[in-house]
């Protein structure tokens, strides 16, 4: 294939989206029993902010260093933003620009060129997915089993 | 297929991107949305996958939220075994 567009050259030629849900599982479970152990049970809110953070951090680390969505999550992560770590500003769209719309969403977006974005944008939303499956199981099992 | 390439879907500094590449992209982008969404047999346009696209990820967004409090409360109620058990069931689905 013609790769004169340098703009879309992808070193990934096959790019298969998400990780494997064993390992976004195994990431997740661990960092929640690690929030489970350590927040006190005084601070619901904490905790659930603890959990939300321990939701993308996991994401993050199972999709690797190799996306540039998962490097910016986790640089927002290490440097504590005040607001919450990944969830964005609720900003209008303006009717026609898609894209923008997308960038704002997709952490990382601002940088990138409209063809990794797109790529970029799909791995993030498959990861994304998962890890709302994950939870949703997590709780559903949780729920009616564990009293 | 027309040669027409809209310009505003170009960053300013791209060297040349073909359509063919972009609908490539798009299409795969299709395929990641729910069926509830977009039916992926459907040929739509790339701005109606965009749009899908940030609806899509702004509810998954809130679903995270959503959990992440629920499973807070669940974490603060059940027994720390009972807790561990339901994890290791889930993972086993």
């Amino acid at each position: 294939m013609d790769s004169k567009g340098s703009a879309c050259s992808n070193p990934n030629p096959n790019p298969t989206f998400g990780p494997s849900k064993l390992m976004l599982a195994f990431r997740f479970l661990r960092a929640l029993s690690i929030v489970h152990r350590t927040t006190p049970a005084s601070s619901p809110t904490c905790r659930g902010r603890r959990i939300e953070r321990a939701a993308y951090a996991s994401m993050a680390y199972s999709a690797g260093t190799s996306r540039a969505w998962s490097r910016a999550v986790l640089r927002r992560l290490h440097h504590r933003a005040r607001r919450r770590a990944v969830a964005p500003r609720r900003l209008s769209t303006t009717a026609g620009n898609r894209a923008e719309a997308l960038r704002r969403l997709v952490p990382g977006g601002a940088g990138m060129d409209y063809c990794t974005l797109l790529e970029e944008t799909a791995d993030y939303t498959k990861c994304l997915s998962m890890q709302v499956e994950l939870m949703q199981g997590i709780v559903d099992s949780a729920s009616s089993n564990g009293r | 297929m027309s040669s027409r390439r809209p310009r505003s879907w170009q960053s300013s500094s791209a060297s040349r991107i073909t359509d063919e590449q972009i609908n490539d992209l798009v299409s795969k982008l299709q395929a990641v949305l729910p069926e509830a969404r977009i039916r992926r047999s459907d040929r739509v346009s790339a701005a109606k996958v965009l749009q899908e696209t940030c609806n899509y990820i702004r509810s998954l967004h809130r679903e995270v939220d959503d959990l992440s409090e629920r499973l807070s409360e669940l974490l603060a109620s059940t027994e720390s075994s009972s807790a561990q058990a339901a994890v290791i069931r889930s993972l086993l689905m």
